[in-house]
């Protein structure tokens, strides 16, 4: 056993890139949940955008077009299951497991031919200046773009939700979409617009994953990052800070947990690879336990169907 | 002090002490929140009297509204054939018609939220035809629902916000909230979750959204079957004062003694259709009501039997809230006979809810504080009670009384399994229960395409009238229910009330709880009433004064209230 090769500083900027494809798409599916929407094809959108993503970086040479590409195809996905739900009236649980079924075949399909494949590089960028200050700048100012995009979009999507008028609206549809129809907001576009924003998320969080975090095609590589997205949005009462907390919990579970299978403590790899999902879980559970019973937080018309009677 | 807050708008005290009813209550009251109570009370009876300066029509010189030819139809019903009506600034209006007669449809095309197929509105001479509701706000109509359109996880200023099409900086309208609601006597706190708010509360939210935005037609959509006495009084005042300003109402209701306090006039509808224009102080309720139904209306009668034996009795029973928002029951006792109704009155929130939890079996007591048939009942969960003829429909019909996405048929089942036999050894007799639903839909003239059908489906008359035909079809010895006509119109408030009675008169006892003392001096032998959790003596209704009410509502212990 040796846990001197841990440094923390690698371990903290390894897991700021762990944790950042997670981060994507709870975000995105938060504000899809906030409109009333429970969306469980996210696993489905992040590996359809981490081959869509993958295969536009190759095309182009560039991973920008990758991950616009990834963002586009999710949100296609994410438009596949509004249409279904939002005026077909389908039942929003099982369009959602069936869409991740699709994009775990599709994404097999379509990555035929791109195993071992390397990916263009994305590039690193150094904030200037603070990148500079020594151990921090390390830490936290020399990551690639999308790391900043992501804690920016924590921060917007925050901002969004409590101060602007928009952001009111889309919780006043999520709470009641009879009241809100009734005061004569357009629900289904409202949600329509949720949803595909939600899967442009997913589907940048799975392009993450192809291009930077591993960088590697491999099929059914998200392994359940969707599904941990999905149950962090819940643990975090629909709040974007706790999605931040959560999504970094677990990235950085994950990559203590790969450490110290290097350093070769004396714990089976089975119950250390469990392990950032188990922990993850116990203390996202604690944190809303605190918050009292009474607390729930998930916006009052999750999941309910709307239709327009009059 | 709830009483107190209310009343905090102060306008109402000295329009009661113009009342022409209300003589020597003054005299006869020395506590504050007796008053209070009593005001609410008589302010509501005496408003009649007083006159409303834009009345005696008057008003006809420029119409502000005028509404022609409007034609609405939907698959296999005309919601609407050739509706047309008028309406000045200032005057309150009423649509009366039973549930179902276009009422709602005709206000959603006014207000945006249905396009007519076709007919024409002119709105201060211009042709008004709006598309989507912030259309109609930006001509100056505004909305009342009726099912309140609020958000209960959004607080007072946030839901306000929603409602306007440019609302100012979130501390800008806070403000404005404050002074307006202060204004009118309705006074709110901006930063209060909707949820935590009372139902009246909820109501001013509604209202004040509309009064920061200068309508000059506010809809108002059964605004009252909610609201305690005290409230609709406050609303009353509200109301008036807005008229005065010059601000056209439009007043839906099924509530024929509060439109005839009111309003100024009324367009009657039918099935669709108008039937008859009105003044509503020259006529009486029932003459508005037959108009409304298009035939002689019955009033529920019946030879008031001599009381039985005793079937129920309370023995000081007491019962902590179960949360921080419900009232405790304290020492009630109580008898009551075979044959005999009692009618509970009381202001909302005083422990009806949990007196008839208390009596189905939902909270449990003390074995010996509920003695049924001389049986001790208190600690029996509601099946056995059932079983014994102890029967409950409760308040709310959609949730409690009836599972609102279940079928009439599976409903039927719910409550009388035991009773009627419906299923054995686990087993469901599924052509029994059919047969039981279709009994309880004929015999109480339930207006539905068959048994089949969800309970959320059926209008509110028409469920209530089936909740309270399960159970009493099944026999009840003693049946209790809970607002038994909220919200319900005149015809079928009156089949359900005669349905009460027929039951007390075949021997059974009936135990009726109602915000609506109109209702209960109808159809009670005796009368108590809840406060704080308290219930007074119950005395006999015949002869019972308003005063007397008034006195047994305000609780002659609650001297302290005050000096609040």
């Amino acid at each position: 056993m040796d846990l001197s090769s841990i440094d923390l500083v690698t371990l903290v900027a390894a897991l700021m890139v762990a944790s950042t494809p997670i981060l994507l798409a709870a975000i995105g599916e938060l504000v899809v949940e906030k409109s009333g929407v429970l969306n469980l094809g996210v696993e489905g959108m992040m590996i359809t955008g981490a081959i869509t993503g993958f295969m536009g970086a190759v095309a182009t040479g560039s991973p920008v077009f990758g991950f616009l590409f990834a963002a586009l195809s999710g949100a296609g996905m994410a438009f596949l299951f509004g249409f279904l739900t939002q005026y077909l009236l389908s039942n929003q649980v099982a369009t959602g497991l069936a869409l991740t079924l699709f994009g775990l075949g599709l994404s097999s399909m379509l990555g035929q031919g791109y195993q071992g494949v390397r990916p263009p590089s994305t590039p690193r960028l150094d904030i200037p200046v603070l990148s500079d200050i020594p151990v921090l700048g390390q830490m936290f100012f020399s990551h690639d773009l999308m790391v900043y995009l992501s804690l920016v979009l924590i921060v917007l999507v925050w901002a969004l939700l409590k101060f602007t008028r928009a952001g009111l609206i889309l919780r006043a549809v999520g709470e009641s979409h009879d009241a809100a129809h009734a005061l004569g907001f357009k629900v289904v576009r409202i949600r329509m617009l949720a949803i595909m924003f939600g899967g442009a998320c997913a589907g940048l969080g799975g392009a993450y994953l192809s291009l930077v975090r591993v960088p590697q095609w491999a099929d059914g590589m998200t392994a359940g990052a969707g599904w941990i997205a999905l149950a962090i949005v819940v643990f975090a009462s629909w709040k974007p800070v706790w999605i931040l907390v959560g999504a970094y919990l677990f990235g950085g579970m994950t990559v203590l947990q790969l450490k110290l299978q290097v350093a070769n403590i004396p714990v089976p790899v089975e119950y250390l690879s469990m392990a950032p999902f188990v922990i993850t879980i116990l203390v996202m559970v604690v944190v809303s336990a605190l918050r009292g019973p009474g607390f729930v937080g998930a916006p009052a018309a999750l999941t309910k169907v709307f239709h327009a009677s009059n | 002090m709830p009483v107190l807050q209310l009343l905090s708008g102060k306008s109402l005290l000295p329009r009661v002490k113009t009342c022409p009813g209300g003589t020597n209550w003054q005299k006869v009251l020395t506590g504050q929140s007796q008053i209070s109570v009593v005001c609410g009370w008589l302010a509501v009876w005496s408003l009649k009297e007083i006159q409303n300066p834009q009345g005696d029509g008057t008003v006809t010189a420029t119409s502000l509204l005028s509404v022609k030819g409007l034609t609405k139809a939907y698959p296999g019903v005309v919601a609407n054939d050739q509706v047309g009506f008028e309406i000045a600034p200032g005057e309150v209006h009423a649509l009366l018609g039973e549930n179902g007669a276009g009422k709602s449809t005709l206000v959603k095309m006014i207000y945006g939220l249905v396009r007519p197929d076709s007919g024409s509105m002119v709105m201060n001479g211009a042709p008004f035809e709006p598309g989507t509701p912030s259309a109609a706000r930006g001509d100056g109509v505004a909305m009342v629902f009726q099912h309140f359109s609020l958000f209960d996880a959004l607080n007072v200023a946030e839901n306000v916000a929603l409602g306007m099409d440019q609302p100012p900086k979130m501390r800008e309208l806070s403000r404005r909230i404050r002074e307006v609601s202060e204004n009118y006597g309705l006074p709110l706190d901006p930063d209060r979750m909707v949820g935590d708010l009372s139902a009246g509360e909820r109501q001013r939210v509604e209202i004040i959204r509309c009064l920061l935005q200068d309508p000059k037609l506010l809809i108002m959509d059964e605004p009252t079957s909610v609201l305690t006495p005290q409230e609709v009084a406050i609303l009353f005042e509200t109301l008036n004062k807005l008229s005065e300003e010059g601000t056209a109402i439009l007043y839906i209701s099924h509530k024929l003694e509060e439109i005839r306090t009111i309003c100024d006039s009324a367009t009657i509808l039918r099935l669709g259709k108008v039937v008859g224009q009105c003044n509503p102080r020259e006529e009486s309720a029932r003459s508005m009501a037959e108009m409304m139904v298009g035939q002689e209306l019955l009033i529920p009668t019946r030879t008031p039997g001599e009381p039985g034996e005793v079937l129920l009795e309370l023995n000081d029973l007491s019962v902590p809230a179960d949360n921080q928002f419900g009232t405790s029951l304290r020492n009630i006792s109580l008898t009551v006979r075979a044959g005999e109704i009692l009618g509970i009155g009381g202001v909302a929130g005083n422990g009806q809810d949990e007196l008839v939890l208390a009596l189905s079996g939902e909270v449990r007591t003390e074995l010996n504080d509920i003695i049924f048939k001389g049986i001790p009942v208190g600690t029996l969960p509601p099946n056995p009670r059932r079983a014994l003829g102890l029967l409950t429909a409760p308040e709310e019909r959609l949730g409690h009384a009836a599972a609102p996405d279940m079928s009439l048929t599976e409903n039927a089942l719910l409550t009388a399994a035991i009773r009627q036999g419906l299923a054995r050894n686990g087993f469901l007799n599924w052509p029994k229960i059919r047969k039981y639903a279709s009994e309880v839909i004929e015999t109480f003239d339930v207006r539905t395409p068959g048994p089949e059908n969800a309970a959320r489906s059926l209008s509110g008359g028409n469920l209530q009238k089936f909740v309270i035909g399960r159970e009493v079809l099944q026999d009840p010895d003693l049946l209790v229910v809970n607002q038994p006509t909220w919200g319900v119109d005149a015809s079928a408030a009156a089949s359900i009330r005669q349905a009460l009675m027929d039951l007390a008169a075949k021997g059974a006892a009936v135990i009726c709880i109602s915000q609506d003392l109109d209702e209960l001096m109808e159809i009670s032998d005796r009368f108590a009433a809840l406060n704080e959790g308290r219930l007074t003596p119950p005395r006999p209704a015949r002869g019972l004064s308003v005063e007397d009410i008034g006195l047994m509502m305000g609780g002659a212990h609650d001297m302290e209230a005050a000096h609040v």
